[in-house]
């Protein structure tokens, strides 16, 4: 074969390889193992039906930072900022990873710091947000016209939280639509660890039993599976590994948390046209293993803002 | 060469047009889906993906106490009706959309916070001979945001 003609071949190989992967690697889930299994083609539609049922995409939905820094509001917490990642910290940060991680900590601050009318700080948490955003490659996701909104409506907070949740999913979109899955994870591994680790500094021991916030940590523990698996998509990727790592040393300590909920019975409230989902729980956090908790989501948050 | 070229084209093809989908799921979600959580506050997260006829997706989630949700799924028109269901832990079904009319919403509340399941699946049209119909599938949370 004509050396020219073979590496043509080739690159054309490698070219439709490619292609064929991302394009795989798209429609915003996880593929379930079962998709790789080998698919026959079908001789009627009753068999691509059967084939088709076989094909499940799943979503491990972490919660947002929006999410993470309301619960925190809702449980009569306090605003400190001595508590946010500092914006002077931007320029520290030039991989992937920790502009990933720093995208959704920067951005759970900045839903810390609207829910609370903070209005200086949303306007610096927002421009921090935009330059991990930007270092990530994320067009379109925080313009300046976003940012000259943003000051416009500085003191409608309906209208921020909409910018922020807004600017939030383009980055998130973003990055799932264009293959990079291991980087969508971070920004919301980056949020959740944010909010966890603004929860867990802002609990007064002295008021440890009964709180609602302390409630909100142990909560935590029910997202911990879907973290594991949402990074579970992205294994083999050296950063996501570290992170795995990280995770599992917290996973341990959440393990030592016990939480018993009795079967769940759907009430419908007419009144306001709502399913309530009636269930009682037990849970058993200690002083020690709350400390312990601290501990561990300040040591591996502080790996991440360094 | 001839041939090259042929593939080259078609390996685009296969290419933009996926991102093309993706774009087109993307802004569905925004213009379609995101109206339909009304006074609820959108979570930020986006799931959408493209679905064909009788597939499913499956989405985990904790849902916290005393928050109001409310979920949004919808499914481009092109599609037939889109049900979903939401599991617990022990796979009890605590509710489905078939019973309100394939509703594309659902408001909610919980007692104490739970991890649950949300299935997803595109109904068919039970048109054999047909090409199966695809299209965007988004699933949205908002919650209340209490000042």
């Amino acid at each position: 074969m004509n050396k020219k003609y073979g590496l043509n071949l080739g690159f054309l190989m490698v070219f439709l390889l490619f292609a064929f992967i991302i394009s795989g690697c798209k429609s915003g889930g996880d593929k379930a193992a079962k998709d790789d299994e080998t698919i026959n083609v079908p001789k009627d539609n009753a068999a691509i039906y059967e084939d088709i049922k076989q094909a499940e995409k799943i979503f491990n939905a972490l919660p947002s930072p929006l999410e993470s820094a309301m619960l925190i509001k809702s449980a009569g917490a306090r605003f400190d900022d001595a508590l946010l990642n500092p914006i002077g910290n931007v320029n520290n940060y030039a991989t992937n990873k920790s502009m990933a991680l720093n995208l959704g900590i920067y951005t759970c601050d900045l839903s810390f710091a609207s829910l609370y009318e903070q209005t200086q700080l949303i306007i610096d948490y927002m421009n921090a947000a935009k330059k991990m955003a930007d270092g990530l490659g994320i067009l379109k996701a925080i313009e300046q016209s976003t940012i000259d909104r943003l000051e416009e409506n500085i003191n409608n907070s309906e209208v921020i939280m909409e910018i922020v949740s807004e600017t939030f999913m383009n980055s998130n979109s973003y990055l799932e639509d264009n293959g990079q899955p291991a980087i969508a994870a971070m920004v919301l591994v980056g949020g959740w660890f944010e909010g966890l680790y603004i929860s867990t500094q802002l609990v007064d021991m002295k008021d440890f039993n009964g709180n609602k916030l302390v409630g909100r940590i142990i909560d935590q523990k029910l997202s911990i599976d879907i973290l594991f698996k949402l990074l579970e998509s992205s294994k083999g990727n050296p950063a996501v590994d570290e992170l795995m790592g990280q995770v599992n040393k917290l996973k341990t300590v959440f393990d030592k948390i016990t939480i018993t909920t009795s079967p769940i019975r759907p009430e419908f409230d007419q009144s306001s046209n709502t399913t309530i989902l009636k269930s009682e729980v037990k849970t058993d956090m200690t002083p020690a293993v709350f400390q312990e908790l601290a501990a561990t989501v300040a040591e591996i948050r502080n790996t991440f803002v360094k | 060469m001839r041939i090259f070229k042929i593939i080259a084209i078609i390996a685009l093809f296969i290419f933009s047009s996926t991102l093309n989908l993706d774009a087109q799921c993307k802004a569905f979600a925004k213009k379609v889906c995101l109206p339909e959580l009304g006074s609820y506050t959108h979570d930020g997260n986006y799931h959408a993906a493209v679905l064909v006829e009788g597939e499913e997706a499956e989405l985990y989630k904790t849902f916290y106490s005393d928050k109001d949700y409310r979920v949004a799924i919808c499914g481009e028109d092109k599609l037939p009706n889109v049900e979903f269901r939401i599991l617990d832990a022990n796979k009890n079904v605590l509710y489905s959309n078939k019973d309100s009319d394939f509703a594309p919403t659902w408001d909610f509340k919980l007692q104490s916070s739970q991890q649950l399941k949300l299935v997803v699946k595109v109904s068919s049209f039970n048109q054999s001979g047909d090409t199966p119909a695809s299209g965007c599938v988004s699933i949205m949370f908002g919650f209340k945001v209490k000042k």
